[in-house]
């Protein structure tokens, strides 16, 4: 029996099928959060305006917090927790670790779920693509600079090249 | 002056290891190669708990009522309603927690909740807790209060007018906080031998720290009777006090407070804060575990972050730009609280000397008590604003005498190892490199006023700032004798090393330096080594992660924890090699003889042998920074181990018809002593030019005048991410950096902070680019669009080329700020002491 107020619903995260009572008007963020305990997921708003909350739903970024639960039963939702392959971390969170990328941390998982997305289409970003993916996720540490680096990095090594951090992004002019 | 040196590198330091502040690159294993922090995996993984992560059976959400008045007295608070909700289980008013707190002795001035007067909008009222969040925000709006207004205070001019109402029974008087006034030389033969003096008006609007995680608590009062606290705190240590204080009588040691991993501080995490002693009241009162999220709005309530500075400087220089007297009034509008207000105050007197000579200075500041969030530290903490009317005003000097702005400055440093007209020590100073390096890499020398019109018909210009900050306050918040910052050291058979601090990641990365500076010690993977942070149960205190302070502070202690671990380790090996401890290299995870490198052990069999020898081992180490040469009253706000030194070109282009601007490119030059860690130090810098130029040249706090049933009330314009406006990725320029490396000696391995000085210059480089592009002024941050669009007009009206305060007297207000302290400079023969200083009572040191 379902509580009444809420409904009960089968969600696809990260390639598992998770089975969540909530209550109707629950955000996507919300149900991630509190009833998966998927807390990877970030919110500095819950107003669509930071993008902290990214995931993917079939692959394309949304923002969490503006997606009602029930509107994405039965989609493929992708969070930070689904980017890593087993224990290997992808590319682009390697890239992100190299470079260090990530301060704080609090931007990063909505950061790299739209870069992913992006990788994904185009193998080979460049400088302004990667800043117009990005354009909605703020971050208050980084400056964007590392961020940048990282998603060129990891672009060059998903295309097989053998790349490390350019000198002058780690050591300066 | 140059100091007769006393020749020690740190109060704990050996001069005889190889890890000396002078150290060769080269002959450090870890030291400055990019390697990850220690906290990088889990970070890219979603991984790291954060507070708002964090969750415990049977826990009650926790919310806020906030006052919707700006300035009143609490006449009636009626909760029947809320507490008839179902769901609601626990409810607390201010006469709950009757006892005062607040971060700094001298201002005990905030409740938990607001007992019988509210003084801004967003002061808390009530906190209710409920089985769902939703529950507690609905009994929320069930509470009737009933508040009888008074008067509001707006800003620096009216709270100077109007004595009353008196937003606190304490401080100078009226609605002044604070009032300081202290005089280094002769300021009248200063002005007498300058060549050419300016008074200039300038002023800095307040801007919030804006971290992405917003504040969250979970406090957790168990059946034992203990209580743990854990919050996205910076200041781990002063929480616990504050509870301890406010929780009275449960002992301060039944407190645990765990900081978590801060999703960005900034300083806008350094207070103890209202909702996270409510919390732990709360659940103290429900038995329950307790959480509290703050919503973004909320966390435009808490603030404490810059605080808007009116400031009047009168300069006098020789021809050659020497600063012969410096004549310095700033005024700070607090908000409703002291938080580290009085500390704010000092800091926008401190540091102008630090980076150009200054023969002769007078310094008065005043702070106000205003009906609005409450100000504090941002990043540079009150220094960005006199640092933004020095740089311009030096700007115009040099533009008045027909010198070049960098070299001026570059004949005018104040030199390396010497003391300033204030006292302050400075060590390494590593300013004229950073200058040198942005002149040659920006071509300052043949682009500077020459840019001017462009293809595209905008016009471009460059601008030129430098700056000084701090590494690590000199001097606690609360008098005591203890060191600032602890380590311990544990060492397992396994090999494995932990080590224990209660320094606080906040993003910065000092988890990681713990690591990097243990590991080149013991010659073992950074990775390798366990961190634990910022618990007040099982972590030694570290005062926390502000002034920059944790790089050379918890760097110094880890390191003699780190030394001390390493000479029981040598004194096993040694024994069971027969070889003299000396001779011993640690390095690769090994331990072995420096003449006969085959001869040794792994770095496990060598703590196996020293445990085998000694019993277990665990070791200390702990930081005090060296004296301040400051005596007089006043002189704990300033002095530090050692200070950092940046300098910044910025390229500005501007649209002449619209005032509107972009900066394609920014070359920036930091002089960090030594970077630990080199990618990380760069993210640092990043960071900083980003946050510099949000200030520059968008963000504000502002505060809407409004009237409200007859009263006027100051609600923020902007509580919102998309209103309060932030640098996001097409804003963010090419930024060329430049790391300058003048190893300190008080620093670990020389290193100095990273983390705000190169934030400080990027605001008057901005300023003064945008008079190169087009001739106009704008003495006023930020230099939003529409006050450069002014200031041409003004140009075009053939009045002063100006967007800024009102220049004439009455431009500040008219503040009393009785007999200045007098302080001989170090060249006047000073000895640090005021000569007209009343004598003060010693106070015993806890
Ligand atoms: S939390 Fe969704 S955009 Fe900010
Ligand atoms: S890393 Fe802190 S907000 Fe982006």
């Amino acid at each position: 029996m379902t509580e009444p107020g809420k409904v009960l619903a089968t969600f696809s995260v990260n390639g598992e099928p998770h089975e969540v009572a909530f209550a109707p008007h629950k955000t996507l963020l919300e149900v991630l959060r509190e009833e998966l305990n998927l807390t990877g997921t970030k919110h500095g708003c819950e107003l669509g305006e930071c993008g902290a909350c990214t995931v993917q739903i079939g692959g394309t970024p949304v923002l969490s917090c503006l997606v009602l639960a029930v509107d994405a039963v039965g989609k493929e939702i992708r969070t930070v927790e689904g980017l890593a392959n087993g224990p290997e971390l992808s590319p682009l969170q390697h890239a992100f670790a190299d470079l260090g990328a990530a301060q704080c941390g609090y931007c990063t998982p909505g950061v790299l779920m739209a870069a992913d997305a992006l990788l994904r289409d185009n193998q080979r970003p460049t400088r302004d693509e990667i800043k117009e993916c990005l354009a909605g996720n703020l971050c208050r540490c980084t400056g964007y600079i590392k961020i940048f680096e990282a998603v060129e990095l990891a672009a060059a090594r998903c295309r097989g090249e053998q790349a490390e951090p350019r000198r002058e992004s780690i050591h300066g002019s | 002056m140059v100091l007769d040196d006393p020749g020690v590198r740190s109060p704990q330091g050996r001069t005889d290891a190889p890890w000396r502040h002078d150290a060769k690159r080269e002959d450090l294993q870890h030291i400055g190669k990019p390697i990850r922090k220690v906290d990088a995996r889990s970070k890219v993984s979603g991984l790291t708990r954060f507070a708002d992560d964090l969750s415990l059976p049977r826990m009650l959400h926790m919310k806020l009522l906030r006052s919707t008045v700006a300035h009143a007295e609490i006449v009636r608070i009626d909760t029947a309603k809320a507490a008839a909700l179902p769901g609601v289980k626990g409810i607390l008013t201010g006469r709950d927690m009757p006892i005062p707190f607040g971060i700094l002795p001298v201002s005990q001035d905030e409740h938990a909740l607001c007992p019988d007067r509210v003084r801004f909008v967003g002061d808390p009222v009530v906190a209710i807790a409920a089985t769902e969040e939703e529950i507690a925000w609905n009994a929320c709006r069930l509470v009737e209060v009933e508040y009888r207004e008074l008067r509001t205070i707006g800003g620096v001019h009216e709270a100077a007018a109007n004595p009353e109402p008196r937003l606190h029974d304490y401080g100078v008087r009226g609605n002044i906080h604070r009032l300081e006034n202290l005089e280094f030389g002769d300021l009248a033969d200063g002005f007498a031998r300058a060549a050419h003096t300016r008074e200039d008006t300038f002023f800095f609007e307040g801007n919030t720290h804006l971290p992405m995680e917003q504040h969250a608590t979970l406090a957790h009062f168990d059946k034992d009777g203990k209580l743990t606290v854990w919050s996205s705190t910076q200041t781990p240590h002063y929480l616990h006090k504050a509870l301890a204080r406010v929780l009275h009588p449960l002992p301060a040691h039944h407190i645990r407070v765990v900081a978590c991993p801060n999703g960005g501080g900034f300083g806008g995490k350094s207070d103890p804060f209202n909702h996270e002693i409510a919390a732990a009241k709360m659940s103290m009162l429900t038995g329950r575990p307790v959480k509290i999220a703050l919503t973004r709005e909320e966390v435009f309530f808490c603030h404490r972050g810059r605080h808007p500075v009116l400031m009047r400087s009168r300069i006098g220089v020789t021809k050659t730009g020497r600063i012969t007297a410096l004549d310095f009034h700033s005024f700070l509008d607090g908000g409703a609280y002291g938080s580290y207000g009085t500390a704010s105050t000092f800091y926008t007197g401190a540091l102008q000397t630090v980076t150009y000579a200054v023969e002769n200075y007078h310094f008065r500041g005043a702070r106000f008590f205003t009906n609005k969030a409450p100000c504090g530290p941002k990043r540079g903490h009150g220094t960005p604003q006199p640092r933004f009317a020095l740089e311009v005003q030096l700007d115009k000097i040099a533009c008045d005498l027909g010198l070049d702005p960098a070299q001026m400055r570059l004949d005018n440093l104040a030199p390396r190892d010497s003391l300033t007209a204030n006292f302050l020590r400075i060590g390494s100073m590593g300013l004229g490199t950073c200058i040198e390096k942005v002149v040659a890499g920006s071509g300052w020398k043949q682009r500077r006023g020459k840019l001017g019109r462009q293809p595209n018909g905008k016009y471009r210009g460059l601008g030129l700032a430098c700056s000084s900050y701090l590494s690590g306050a000199g001097l606690p918040i609360y008098w005591n004798g203890m060191p600032h910052s602890g380590v311990q050291l544990k060492l397992d058979r396994s090999g494995l090393v932990t080590a224990f601090c209660g320094s606080t990641d906040i993003g910065q990365g000092s988890d990681s330096v713990l690591g990097w500076i243990i590991g080149e010690v013991l010659g073992i993977d950074p990775l390798g080594i366990k961190v634990v942070t910022s618990d007040t149960d099982l972590t030694p205190v570290d005062l926390g992660s502000y002034s920059s302070r944790v790089t050379v502070m918890t760097g110094n202690a880890a390191m003699q924890a780190a030394e001390r671990a390493r000479d029981i380790v040598a004194a096993g090996v040694a024994a069971k090699l027969s070889v003299p401890a000396g001779r011993l290299v640690f390095a690769d995870g090994r331990v072995f003889d420096s003449e006969e490198p085959q001869k040794g052990m792994t770095w496990q069999e060598a703590v196996c042998a020293a445990e085998a020898r000694h019993g277990t081992i665990g070791t200390v180490g702990s930081y005090s920074p060296p004296p301040a040469a400051a005596k007089f009253r006043g002189g704990g706000v300033g002095p530090s181990p050692s200070y950092s030194y940046s300098a910044a070109v910025v390229e500005v282009e501007v649209d002449i018809e619209t005032g509107v601007y972009t900066v394609p490119k920014v070359w920036m030059a930091h002089d960090i002593g030594r970077a630990l860690n080199a990618a990380v130090a760069m993210g640092q810098i990043e960071g900083s030019v980003y946050m510099g130029l949000g200030e520059a040249m968008m963000e504000e706090m502002a505060y809407r005048d409004r009237v409200h049933k007859g009263n006027r009330i100051f609600v923020h314009k902007i509580p919102s991410l998309l209103e309060y406006k932030s640098p996001v990725t097409f804003d963010m320029p090419e930024v060329v950096t430049y790391v300058v490396e003048d190893p300190d000696k008080n620093g670990p391995f020389g290193a100095k902070e990273v983390g705000q000085g190169p934030l400080l210059p990027m605001m008057p480089a901005v300023a003064n680019a945008i008079f190169d592009a087009v001739g106009v002024r704008v003495d006023e941050i930020p230099v939003s669009f529409e006050k450069v669009h002014a200031a041409l007009l003004a140009k075009q009206a053939g009045k002063e080329a100006r967007f800024g305060p009102d220049n004439g007297p009455e431009g500040i207000p008219a503040v009393d700020f009785g007999d200045s302290l007098k302080i001989k400079t170090p060249w006047q023969g000073g000895d640090g002491t005021a000569w007209n200083e009343p004598k003060r009572e010693k106070k015993a040191a806890k």
